[in-house]
């Protein structure tokens, strides 16, 4: 079974978000993603400041099975970039939500965050 | 429907965490834990790799030298029990059918490895090229299990379990045995680069070997390996795989594998093609090459020369866990690859360093 923290919201396409009270929000991949993709090679993220819309192509993470993009899970705008993924992108298996969260993201609508799944849910999927 | 085909080991693999996938028809495990590590463990201490799906045909007769003489590219009269020949065999135009290992057990007894995937295709081409000799080309892969303990550690681990010295038997040499009271052809070959043996039994046996070199592994770091290492472990060690780097549609010659092919021991399938291209030189070739960058350069990739023009395709990529940046083979146009090539891997254009292969120092006994 993979771990699903019980206080994040997901995507049907395996990333995560973590919304703090001032409307900004971390994102990453979940657990079953990392698994599935196997070792993490390369991670290719967005510039700061980068306009994201609901679903867009925020990067690539790329294993070496393949290479997979990775969606934003809400509208935003890009605050960070983890760059510690440069030289390290093998943190998206050994923490996938902790030292391998890859966007700090300024919500366009904190409310958005209501219409990802919750963790049961995404438990469901991934079951 | 066609269901993959399975390995005696097939139960063993998903027991210890096998992710299973679909590799030329076969159902095997692309890695156990992490493709890296598994790639790592080989290279300081040791891995097991089930390679049962690889397939073996005997040559028997009196003429199977002069058949394989014909078939093969390679000079198998440079042969003796207990020697084993890396060739290819090839159509008459110089593509190859397949490539591989030559075993002789003795006078008019040979044994062939071959891959998986050409398993069908071989039999019946070796078993069509074969009228008129007087000798038999029979498959036999069904009757093998077949494992591969590689690693600079493999052969103590192995000693271990048999009464065989192993540093008595040289690379590409091999010996009848028993390991843990299986009987075994013993081969001191491999496909990663390291130190090694292979291990052929009978494929009741399979399970039996493999849960023994396991619980004897322990001291020696042993790590179950999967295929995803296998093919990081063979294009670091600069090998070509079928369907890649040699295909029906490349020659050896184009794939740099000028030295098993011999013209001196006179015609055989391909030779006036394969001798031509030789004198004239290749129109397109393989070349080795890294990036300096971790993005993975994947098969398929076009070759742009500095023009942006299209010269070439890249046929195997992966990340070298040991040189920690890309690496890979692409077939060229020779006079391109003279020159400065790139690939542009979503939007970032890299600059390819041809590399002599190895990427890394082999190891032979």
């Amino acid at each position: 079974m993979s771990n699903i923290p019980a206080d994040l919201r997901y995507a049907k396409s395996h990333e995560w978000l973590k919304v703090a009270p001032d409307g900004t929000g971390l994102v990453g991949i979940t657990d079953y993603a990392q698994s599935s993709l196997g070792d993490i090679t390369f991670v290719q993220l967005p510039k700061v400041g980068a306009v994201l819309a609901a679903g867009a192509t925020f990067g690539v993470v790329e294993s070496v099975k393949a290479a997979s993009d990775v969606y934003a899970p809400v509208a935003g705008t890009v605050l960070a970039v983890n760059a510690a993924l440069d030289a390290n992108p093998e943190k998206v298996n050994s923490a996938p939500y902790g030292d391998a969260w890859m966007l700090k993201l300024k919500l366009a609508n904190p409310a958005d965050a209501a219409a990802l799944m919750s963790p049961e849910d995404y438990g469901k999927l991934t079951g | 429907m066609s269901l993959p085909q399975t390995t005696p080991l097939n139960a063993f693999h998903r027991q210890h965490g096998g992710r299973m996938v679909d590799f030329a028809g076969w159902d095997m495990p692309v890695q156990y834990k992490s493709i890296l590590e598994e790639h790592k463990a080989v290279r300081t201490r040791c891995g097991l790799f089930d390679v049962s799906h690889m397939g073996e045909a005997d040559v028997k007769g009196p003429e199977a030298l002069k058949f394989l003489q014909h078939l093969v590219t390679n000079d198998c009269s440079k042969l003796f029990p207990g020697r084993v020949l890396y060739t290819v065999m090839c159509y008459p135009h110089g593509g190859v059918v397949d490539d591989l290992l030559v075993y002789m057990r003795g006078e008019g007894d040979y044994l062939l490895c071959i891959n998986a995937g050409n398993i069908a295709k071989d039999i019946a081409w070796m078993q069509e090229q074969a009228k008129g000799f007087n000798c038999t080309v029979t498959d036999r892969s069904p009757h093998y299990a077949q494992l591969a303990i590689q690693g600079p550690a493999a052969a103590a681990l192995v000693q271990t379990l048999t009464k065989t010295d192993l540093t008595g038997i040289k690379y590409y040499h091999f010996a009848d045995g028993e390991v843990a009271r299986v009987k075994c052809i013993i081969s001191r070959t491999g496909y990663t680069g390291e130190h090694g043996v292979e291990l052929y039994c009978a494929a009741a046996d399979g399970v039996r070997l493999a849960e023994a070199v396991v619980a004897a592994g322990g001291p020696f770091g042993l790590e179950l390996t999967g295929l995803g290492a296998r093919d990081s472990l063979r294009l670091e060690a600069g090998f070509p795989l079928y369907g890649h780097e040699i295909t029906d549609q490349i020659t050896p010659i184009t794939a740099g594998l000028g030295w098993v092919v011999k013209f001196d021991k006179g015609a055989f399938i391909g030779s006036e093609v394969l001798k031509a291209e030789k004198e004239k030189g290749s129109a397109k070739k393989i070349v080795f090459f890294k990036t300096g960058d971790r993005r993975i350069v994947r098969a398929e990739t076009p070759v742009l020369n500095a023009a942006g023009a299209t010269v070439g395709i890249v046929v195997s990529g992966t990340l070298s866990p040991i040189l920690n940046e890309a690496i890979g083979s692409a077939l060229v146009e020779a006079a391109a690859a003279k020159e400065a090539l790139v690939v542009d891997i979503r939007g970032t254009k890299l600059n390819l360093s041809l590399v002599k292969p190895p990427f890394v120092p082999l190891k032979k006994n």
